[in-house]
């Protein structure tokens, strides 16, 4: 929510303005900024589409394709979860993003103790392959992408992709699935871990492995800086973290013996959209050559193509309040327009209704809308990353990328990411300055409408998307229905094999996709795993 | 307050699978720099659980943190729950994603206050403060 400190003096008058990652905005910017920064346009910037990428990944920007609009869905009941895929796809989304009940998450299955009261309640339930196989019924999935919101089992999730493509008829190589798949990220924020630190990353290894041999179109690991800032971090610790949790998973895999271009071309970033405009702008220039370079010279990488921050920049949640919905509209709106300034691949908003509940398929719409009007009727599409050149845009895009690597620098300094993550120093550092930021909006330093200026407004009542006790019933009912018609004997040789191949540190993916075509259930896959590698042990938070 | 006075000791809680932990932590600071005790759950954790802490540590309150929707199935069950273990003189208060119309139903239950996301933090410390005095 926070934005910049404003040093006023008693006539209202702005003496200083400092962005949340410590860059200091001055008045007014001239040529003489550039030349003190010294700034070389072929070096810091170079034209869309070349290395180092600043610009944008594609010479062209938006008016070769305008950007994929991917809002997260999933409701319920896989039934439903496909009635709104539809909808969505017939408003024109261009992506689907399935957004999956905390149970299925969490790796229990439907009648499960801890699934109790959760099941389709944030998302779609996920037992077996038969809720896939009714999820993705007459969707092409050789036509449009699909992005997985899960982490802890992500291979679960992506193994039963494969399955249910392979069912309705498609190869393997023609499917395109952007698992989230980043476990680091959840043990800073969002919390939907299950293994330790280390089999947690391994099973990454494993996806990205596989997916470079058996599903070269799917995109294994989705390295989300978004959550991370919605915990609390500021844009420069977003980048920091996400870049170096990425690193983690690359050394996972480089540590199999494979060629770095065979694979990190496929990794994508989800990265938040809230707070000042052009400190995000920035962030997301400066993200895109710090990306680019350290493939290049600490990894090796040799094809241009697999040096792209390709991202999905969006959400936006943490900018929206509960006061004023509506204003949320308006937020959603800038903060697309920050996306688009910053030459996003894909976006998505959160709705103004968030605050309250899932997003009504009203409140989904207009978001889906606020990111269409950007590209067919304002003009984002006109021309490639319109701020290039601008004194203060690539004055505060260099201090951006100072400050992004000063924030590297610490946490390699502490021992690591994987050590900074298992030990709790990042996340007593991102929720010490979210207690920081809300104590400066409770004591008006930090300034957000109908919070703390500008009250007076009506709150409104939300339409509820309400908890379905009969779909929840159905589901589970549904799950018993398949566990009864399956063949124990496949079942049980199966998880057998997955069993062996995990404790002999195999990659477990083959294993899991026949785990899934014969029927076996979520919860029974990461039992394997439970058994085998334990559970994180979250680290304490004072 | 006088030094000697027993300092207000408080559980924030992280009940069922939700891993949205920001508020809650937020809220776990805000109560220790007003001089509280606290002691937070951590995440995922079930209604029995949350009980053993609370008995264990000797809470005088319990901060139930829920962002799904669930507030109202997993705010009976811990009530239930501590009328069975006897220690319902444990005061509980829920935070999180709480729309309007289920404040009374949680007030119902026997919740003592809910703080819907958005809530300032110094009216979750002045309510703790006031309920602590009268209890």
């Amino acid at each position: 929510m926070a934005v910049a400190r404003y040093i006023k003096d008693e006539k209202d008058q702005i003496l200083d303005v400092i962005y949340e990652s410590g860059i200091h905005v001055k008045p007014c910017y001239t040529p003489k900024d550039l030349e003190e920064i010294g700034f070389d346009y072929e070096k810091d910037l170079a034209d869309p589409g070349q290395y180092p990428f600043t610009r944008g990944i594609h010479p062209l920007g938006y008016r070769s394709r305008a950007w994929t609009t991917r809002q997260y869905t999933g409701f319920g009941t896989p039934e439903e979860t496909n009635e709104r895929f539809k909808l969505m796809i017939s408003h024109g989304q261009t992506g689907l993003n399935v957004a999956f009940d905390l149970p299925t998450q969490m790796g229990y299955d439907s009648d499960h103790e801890m699934a109790e009261g959760e099941v389709g309640r944030v998302g779609m339930a996920v037992d077996t392959l038969r809720d896939f196989e009714i999820a993705f019924k007459d969707i092409r999935l050789d036509k449009i992408g699909t992005g997985l919101t899960i982490n802890a089992v992500a291979s679960i999730m992506l193994a039963m992709y494969q399955a249910v493509a392979e069912k309705y008829g498609y190869d393997p190589k023609v499917i395109s699935a952007t698992p989230q798949n980043d476990i680091l990220k959840e043990m800073i924020g969002r919390g939907a871990w299950i293994f330790p630190v280390e089999p947690a990353v391994k099973l990454i290894g494993d996806t990205i492995e596989y997916s470079m041999k058996v599903m070269p179109k799917t995109n294994p690991v989705s390295v989300c800086g978004y959550h991370i800032r919605e915990s609390g971090a500021t844009p420069a610790q977003e980048i920091a973290y996400a870049i170096l949790i990425a690193n983690a998973y690359i050394d996972n895999v480089l540590a199999r013996g494979y060629d770095i271009d065979d694979f990190v071309g496929r990794f994508s970033f989800n990265l938040n959209v809230f707070g000042n405009m052009w400190e995000q702008i920035a962030k997301f220039r400066a993200a895109r050559k710090i990306w680019a370079r350290n493939l290049k010279e600490r990894y090796g990488v040799k094809k241009p193509q697999n040096m792209f921050l390709r991202g999905l920049f969006g959400g936006g949640g943490y900018g929206l309040t509960k006061a004023q919905p509506e204003n949320n509209i308006m937020r959603g709106a800038y903060y697309a327009l920050v996306a688009a300034l910053s030459g996003a691949q894909t976006t998505a908003l959160c709705s103004y209704d968030e605050a309250y509940t899932i997003p009504t398929p009203r409140s989904a719409l207009i978001s889906l809308r606020t990111l269409q009007l950007l590209m067919d009727e304002v003009g984002l599409r006109d021309t490639v990353d319109p701020l290039a050149g601008s004194y203060f845009i690539e004055t505060i895009t260099k201090q951006m990328e100072e400050k992004i690597e000063e924030e590297m620098f610490k946490i390699e300094n502490y021992g690591g990411i994987i050590k900074a993550v298992s030990d709790g120093y990042i996340q007593r550092m991102v929720a010490r300055q979210a207690y920081e930021i809300e104590k400066g909006i409770e004591s008006g330093e930090l300034l957000k409408v109908g919070v703390n200026i500008y009250k007076e407004g009506e709150s409104m009542e939300v339409e509820l998307h309400e908890y379905n006790y009969e779909s929840a019933e159905k589901q589970i009912e549904r799950l018993k229905q398949v566990k009864r018609e399956r063949s124990q004997r496949d079942v049980a040789k199966a998880l057998r094999e997955l069993e062996i191949a995990t404790k002999e540190g195999k990659n477990v993916m083959p294993y899991l996709v026949e785990c899934c075509k014969v029927y076996a259930t979520l919860g029974e896959m990461t039992d394997v795993f439970r058994q085998i590698f334990g559970e994180f042990k979250e680290p304490s938070l004072f | 307050m006088s030094e000697d006075k027993k300092k207000i000791k408080i559980l924030i809680a992280k009940p069922g699978l939700d891993g949205h932990d920001r508020g809650a932590k937020v809220v776990a600071q805000a109560l220790k720099d007003a001089g509280m005790e606290v002691i937070y759950s951590g995440l995922h954790k079930t209604i029995d659980q949350i009980i053993n802490i609370a008995i264990q540590e000797d809470v005088d309150f319990i901060g139930l943190s829920i962002m799904t929707g669930a507030h109202i199935p997993i705010t009976e069950k811990l009530m239930k729950r501590l009328k069975e273990k006897g220690i319902e003189d444990k005061k509980v208060f829920v935070g999180g994603v709480i729309p309007q119309k289920d404040i009374p139903k949680l007030k119902e239950l026997g919740v003592a206050g809910v703080f819907p996301g958005g809530t300032p933090l110094r009216e979750t410390i002045e309510f703790i403060k006031n309920t602590a005095k009268t209890a």
